[in-house]
């Protein structure tokens, strides 16, 4: 038994030590918002915080999350008006949209550390993220969006 | 609002649609076929759409969502004819029911081909305009004036005369009374009300909060999550024989059973499952198809190329003209298997009882998907539901069925709800490649440097061909040499063949299908003309195209927004290519360097398209983003390569997918033809990789006939 602090909630999971935190947050706290995608960190479906720090659930053990505070997607705001969040949807960056809860946990833990990020390091931050229908130029304008939005006093 | 395909409402396994629908686009009187009692107090003129007393309106969408937006498309265009109030419209997808829901055009559940706007838009007008004919009668009969002195607005019914209005609402139960008119009045364009406006897609909010259900996020009461341990090769592999002693041990494996795909462990989870095929000692027969490499079948394609095919167009004469004399010009195009790469792996889940099967699957055949499970439960295809979530992208992967008989197949078996998952790995080893292809070319030119005779030979497998859906007596695969048979450009002699040759890699419909990679290569080939006869790529493509002003309109739009004719940015090259496809015309001109270890660099694309009417023309753009993306990546970097009949490729490492760092600027003008509706996810793709190519020679020099493009060859020396 595994207890992990999950979108601020204290959550006991009864599993092996190995298992990706990933399948814990899907099939026993069924947060089905985080995708599964490749299973080997390559392609960023699966990102979710850890301390606030962007990483690939796909590959985290869920040992390595005890004691420390998961934020997924559903977590990162109550209604859904986190910055990224009100940026996306003004834009309408998602397509199909499977990849876009990794995205915009990426895009989040972006803007938390940098402000006013540039578009070298919007590559940076978000390379790790794949979208196959190629919504990569509306995810730029977004970030650049909710930079925006943040700093006009959006919660 | 609300367009969210709720857990609850997938859980019923059905759908809550007010029921009583039955009413067809043929727009019959009301209850002929009626299966059900009408809902009281619900307007329910057909089965697209329903009204209820508070003036909520309920769409039902049968196109499936995978990204392209049919869910906000669909809506469009049925609240626009209905007059209704943009806020006061709930979304539906339609469950499988051909009766009822089936494609008119097609006659089927199964939605590929771009065809959702294009073969639906009229059906859909008329039966919102019959609504919306039905409403006005009923308010006119309540005031007790001529119907043709009153009005819509947004959810309302106006008199004209004294301004008096009544909601939609409140005339559902009058409006259920009356006739369905047959020949209902459609708006004139001028009168659109949310056709051709910027909308917001109503499916944004569900996906920017992770609350939108895909497939793999359905979760039933009691479900066990399965995996299937397959082949090591592509196809025909069969199971001879297995031991799954290690892999029941394993603590929360349930069950182990042999399906036609493989073997499946059912589990408690999918680690479990996955863990559980790991530990399977299975002896496979690897059948015929592990005979077969890569290299060797280019080699034979090569070979093959010789011999004549199936003619699929002959205009004139071209050995002929070949004959005589003159200048000629000739190239071999090679083209590799591709696999789609869906950003959610393939995966559905199945619930089999003797009295009904459901099915919840993220799937672009929801109508084979009901017969292929009414085949392996033995229920009437009317006892099968098939609940169909969102896609985590489809590209034509998703018109299979494979991934349906795995999850029946295993439900069945353990007499449990399923949910059935691929992994990444699963996902491209097993999946229904486009076509890799083999091609070679003869052209003539005239004095002038203008083409006299065009032959082009394509080698290469057919889908159809290899489904057995081949009509009648065709002995040419439509799929095979869509994008090379309706080549526009006017030239008196010209022959397209195809010769057949299929070594049992599964083949299937990738966004774009033939254009995909016919495009490239006769997009190439006309490039490979005009520098041959020293003139301009667009005024020699131009000039050909005089009997094709739709192509050359979309040609003109996108070269003029390039700027083509002045000096592209220092160290760029810019090339250009147009294409027909699914109903739409698109021309690209995309900018691209190369650095000096020959990595390419695209900064700009270009895309001018002519889809007809663009209902919604910022969605419109974004598949031409899309559109873009796709054909970059097939061009840089994707091929899937096979070794003793495995595919060598496996996940997100050896087949990579272009990232947003490598994003160029794409930029789409929409040209406003007024033709009718034609495609908009595929037509995207075909430009691409031709537009690319041509930038490259016109940088470097250097024609790429293979596809992907292979950086050592663009090295400078």
């Amino acid at each position: 038994m595994i207890t992990l602090v999950v979108n601020g909630k204290q959550q006991r999971v009864d599993a092996v030590p190995d298992l990706p935190l990933l399948w814990a947050i899907r099939e026993d706290l069924r947060l089905t918002g985080t995708k599964y995608g490749c299973g080997m960190a390559l392609c960023g479906a699966c990102t979710v915080h850890l301390d606030g720090s962007p990483i690939r659930s796909c590959v985290t053990p869920i040992s390595a999350a005890a004691g420390k505070k998961v934020t997924t997607i559903e977590g990162l705001s109550a209604q859904g008006t986190h910055p990224v969040q009100r940026a996306w949807v003004e834009l309408d960056v998602p397509q199909c949209g499977f990849c876009q809860s990794g995205q915009i946990m990426s895009a989040a833990a972006l803007l938390a550390q940098k402000a006013t990020p540039t578009d070298a390091d919007i590559d940076t931050a978000m390379a790790g993220n794949i979208c196959r229908c190629g919504t990569y130029q509306r995810i730029r304008a977004a970030i650049h969006r909710a930079a925006a939005l943040k700093k006009g006093g959006a919660r | 609002m609300s367009a969210v395909l709720g857990r609850r409402a997938l859980l019923k396994g059905g759908v809550a649609l007010g029921a009583g629908l039955t009413v067809g686009f043929r727009l019959f009187p009301r209850g002929r076929g009626a299966t059900h009692a009408q809902t009281p107090g619900v307007f329910t003129p057909n089965q697209w759409l329903s009204i209820d007393r508070d003036g909520l309106v309920t769409i039902t969408n049968s196109v499936p969502e995978m990204g392209q937006g049919s869910m906000t498309t669909t809506t469009i265009i049925i609240a626009d004819e209905l007059d209704a109030d943009w806020k006061k419209i709930r979304v539906n997808q339609a469950p499988a029911d051909p009766k009822r829901y089936a494609n008119p055009i097609t006659g089927s559940q199964s939605y590929g081909g771009s065809r959702g706007v294009r073969d639906h838009m009229e059906m859909w007008r008329k039966s919102a305009a019959a609504a919306r004919q039905m409403l006005k009668q009923a308010a006119a009969d309540e005031w007790g004036v001529p119907v043709d002195s009153v009005d819509t607005e947004p959810g309302v019914v106006v008199h004209r005369a004294t301004g008096r209005k009544l909601a939609y609402g409140q005339l559902v139960d009058r409006a259920q009374a009356l006739p369905v008119p047959q020949s209902p009045k459609l708006k004139t364009p001028d009168q659109f009300r949310y056709i051709g406006k910027n909308l917001h897609r109503l499916d944004s909010p569900e996906k920017a909060t992770g609350r939108g259900i895909y497939g793999m996020d359905v979760q039933v009461p009691g479900m066990l999550v399965a995996s299937i341990e397959r082949p090591p090769v592509v196809s025909g592999g069969k199971v001879q024989s297995f031991d799954a002693t290690a892999a029941k041990a394993i603590r929360g494996v349930k069950h182990v059973v042999q399906v036609t795909n493989g073997i499946a462990v059912v589990a408690d989870r999918f680690p479990t499952a996955v863990a559980g095929r790991r530990a399977l000692k299975v002896t496979w027969d690897l059948g015929p198809v592990a005979q077969v490499s890569s290299a060797q079948i280019s080699s034979e394609y090569a070979k093959l190329s010789g011999q004549p095919g199936q003619v699929a167009r002959k205009d004139g004469d071209v050995e002929k003209a070949m004959a005589a004399g003159g200048r000629t010009v000739e190239a071999a195009y090679e083209v590799p298997f591709l696999e789609h790469a869906c950003m959610e792996p393939m995966n559905a889940t199945a619930q089999v009882t003797p009295d009904g099967c459901v099915v919840w699957a993220p799937t672009q055949n929801p109508g084979s998907s009901q017969t292929t499970a009414a085949r392996i439960t033995g229920l009437p295809p009317e006892k099968v539901t098939v609940n169909t979530t969102l896609l985590g992208g489809g590209f034509g992967r998703r018109g299979e069925t494979d991934f349906i008989v795995d999850a029946v197949e295993t439900a069945k078996a353990v007499g449990a709800p399923v949910k059935l998952m691929w992994t990444r790995e699963d996902d491209i080893q097993h999946g229904f490649y486009r076509p890799a292809t083999y091609n070679v070319f003869r052209a003539a030119l005239d004095a002038g440097g203008m083409p006299t005779a065009w032959w082009h030979r394509i080698v290469g497998p057919g889908i159809l061909a290899q489904k057995g859906r081949m009509s009648g007596n065709t002995t040419v695969d439509p799929a095979a040499v869509a994008g090379a048979r309706d080549l526009p450009y006017d030239i008196p002699n010209l022959q397209v063949e195809w010769l057949n040759k299929d070594f049992g890699v599964p083949v299937g419909y990738w966004r774009s299908v033939g254009s995909s990679q016919n495009a490239f290569i006769t997009e190439s080939f006309v490039d490979e003309l005009a520098h041959a006869a020293g003139k301009d790529p667009f005024e020699y493509r131009r000039a050909l195209l005089a009997k094709s002003p739709r192509h050359r309109a979309v040609l003109e739009l996108a070269a003029r927004r390039a700027g083509w004719g002045s000096a592209p940015p220092k160290g760029r090259g810019r090339g250009i290519a147009v294409a027909f496809s699914y109903g739409s015309y698109a021309a690209h001109v995309i900018e691209a360097s190369v650095a000096a270890d020959g990595a390419v660099r695209v900064h700009r694309v270009v895309c001018a398209i002519d889809c007809g009417i663009a209902v919604n023309p910022d969605q419109v753009k974004a598949q031409m983003e899309g559109g873009a993306v796709y054909g970059l990546t097939a061009a840089l970097y994707g091929q899937i390569t096979l070794d003793h009949g495995a595919v060598q490729q496996s996940n997100f490492h050896n087949y990579p997918m272009m990232r947003i760092n490598e994003m160029p600027v794409v930029e789409t003008y929409i040209l406003d033809s007024g033709e009718a509706p034609g495609g908009l996810g595929e037509p995207g793709v075909p430009p691409v990789a031709p537009a690319l190519c041509n930038a490259l020679f016109a940088l470097t020099g250097k024609r790429i006939r293979t596809l992907p493009i292979r950086t050592e060859e663009l090295r400078k020396a």
